[in-house]
């Protein structure tokens, strides 16, 4: 039996139902929105190693869906990675990625390397096209080093000392490019991805809620979630409130069910 | 090969939310002051409301560039009518002009949200809702903008009186004081801010009672 839509062999995107769904829209239908994360994420090198930092705001539009949501995301024991762009797409990324560096470790019984995820990770998006909508910090620190990169949807990197992603990136790089300067200590370094973090916050819609760090050393990592939270709710009634209204009854019609009369007879037949 | 649409529009949206509502001798009117454009923040303090006469606050939310152009005809017109009549007008007058304003402008209207509040001729809270090309109504309660779709369905579970269709006829839910009305209000601003990007910083409410008028604020996140 052959189906109607024959996947391609490698079990890439098929693209057969494009026509349709423009079809569609044409005729009015409203395509579903995607989960975005308009965000802020930033990386910086300092001293001893990288540290990386996020907001915890998650949109669909103008609608925040999660006021506290994880954007740092676990790669190996000794790397993580930032996730801008559509909130599935840099979730399942990262998971997948994570799932290959640990076969990969058992393999060579080795700790893994930055590289090695930064070159999984863009082989993957560029094989979509940019389809698949993540644009990614990548932090970490291995046997060669500290190493921070960037990588955008459609396959791209960059290797940086300090960088930032997402609708909130600009704001953040206004701090940083004011205030980065080599060697930071472990404590200006915090300092200053806190500050970046917070601009993208307060200046940009998409980003909001509370910043998450995560300090990344030779041999030790620390994920702050929530290390700062500027974000309080400013007010809720002392009194509280009360819901007593109850879905109003209009009107009530039962109707009993006649005398159910049980026949013995055969089974039922089953073609 | 299809039409060419144009590609630059005479509108943008500056997003915020207002609200307004009705008591029996007095009318809550409030905003927020964010002007936002995109995902960037204009500014932080920018009024909403605006006093169209001694009984009628308007406030409204939209393309504040229309706001600003509407808001001019109406006190331009009001002027005409104080010399023309010798008294202010009243509110429900003024929601009729409002009205007529904005449906003037039917095939380019005013990109603009607007709920219309103060005291009727018998000195009993009113408040009129429309939208951008002039459909309006007298309500008792109404939020309009972006954050509009997250207010109201707290408003009416909270204020709405019950079902009309219910038979013997229910009387309406206990009249709110001024001050429980102000403090629903700050709730629900809050709340709104909460999840809607467009709606924070600072919240502005207007009091309009028999003994004049009064402003609070209120801060608001600013994420």
């Amino acid at each position: 039996m052959s189906s109607s839509l024959d996947l391609p062999p490698k079990g890439e995107f098929s693209f057969d139902l494009c026509r349709r769904n423009a079809m569609l829209e044409s005729k009015g239908l409203k395509a579903p929105t995607f989960l975005k994360t308009g965000t802020t994420i930033v990386g910086l090198v300092f001293q001893d190693g990288v540290i990386l930092g996020a907001d915890t705001r998650a949109t669909e539009g103008p609608i925040v869906a999660d006021k506290n949501c994880e954007k740092i995301h676990y790669m190996a024991p000794n790397i993580y990675c930032c996730g801008a762009g559509t909130a599935a797409d840099t979730e399942a990324v990262t998971d997948m990625v994570s799932s290959q560096l640990q076969l990969h470790r058992y393999h060579t019984g080795r700790e893994s390397r930055v590289v090695t995820a930064l070159t999984l990770l863009k082989k993957h998006l560029f094989n979509y096209q940019g389809h698949v909508s993540a644009a990614l910090v990548l932090g970490g620190v291995d046997i060669t080093g500290p190493h921070l990169h960037t990588i955008y949807p459609h396959g791209s990197t960059d290797t940086l000392p300090f960088a930032t992603m997402g609708s909130g990136s600009l704001a953040a790089m206004s701090v940083f490019e004011s205030k980065y300067k080599e060697s930071l200590s472990r404590d200006e370094g915090i300092q200053l991805v806190v500050e970046a973090i917070s601009a993208g916050i307060f200046n940009d819609l998409g980003s909001g809620s509370n910043v998450d760090v995560c300090v990344i050393t030779k041999g030790h990592k620390d994920y702050l979630r929530n290390h700062l939270l500027p974000n309080p709710r400013t007010y809720v009634n002392p009194k509280g409130f009360t819901f007593p209204k109850k879905t109003e009854v209009l009107s009530t019609k039962i109707t009993p069910l006649k005398e159910v009369e049980v026949i013995e007879g055969d089974a039922m037949e089953i073609a | 090969m299809t039409k060419q649409h144009a590609n630059w529009s005479p509108y943008d949206n500056n997003g915020g939310s207002c609200v307004a509502i009705a008591g029996a001798d007095y009318c809550v009117i409030a905003a927020d002051t964010r002007m936002s454009t995109g995902y960037n923040i204009l500014t932080r303090d920018y009024s909403k409301i605006s006093q169209l006469t001694d009984k009628s606050v308007m406030a409204s939310s939209g393309f504040q560039a229309d706001v600003k152009a509407l808001q001019k005809v109406l006190s331009a017109r009001h002027l005409i009518y104080q010399h023309q009549h010798n008294k202010q007008m009243s509110c429900p007058a003024m929601a009729q002009l409002l009205s007529n304003t904005l449906y003037y402008k039917r095939f380019f209207p005013y990109y603009a949200f607007n709920v219309l509040g103060g005291l009727d001729n018998e000195g009993k809270g009113c408040v009129f809702t429309y939208d951008a090309v002039g459909s309006y109504e007298r309500v008792g309660y109404s939020a309009q903008g972006s954050g509009s779709t997250l207010i109201m369905p707290f408003l009416d579970n909270q204020l709405k009186s019950p079902s009309p269709l219910l038979l013997p006829a229910k009387d309406a839910v206990t009249p709110l004081s001024e001050t429980e009305a102000v403090d629903l209000v700050k709730t629900v601003f809050a709340s709104a801010t909460e999840r809607d990007i467009y709606t924070g910083d600072k919240l502005e409410i207007v009091i309009l009672n028999a003994s004049g008028i009064r402003r609070e604020y209120m801060d608001l996140r600013r994420d």
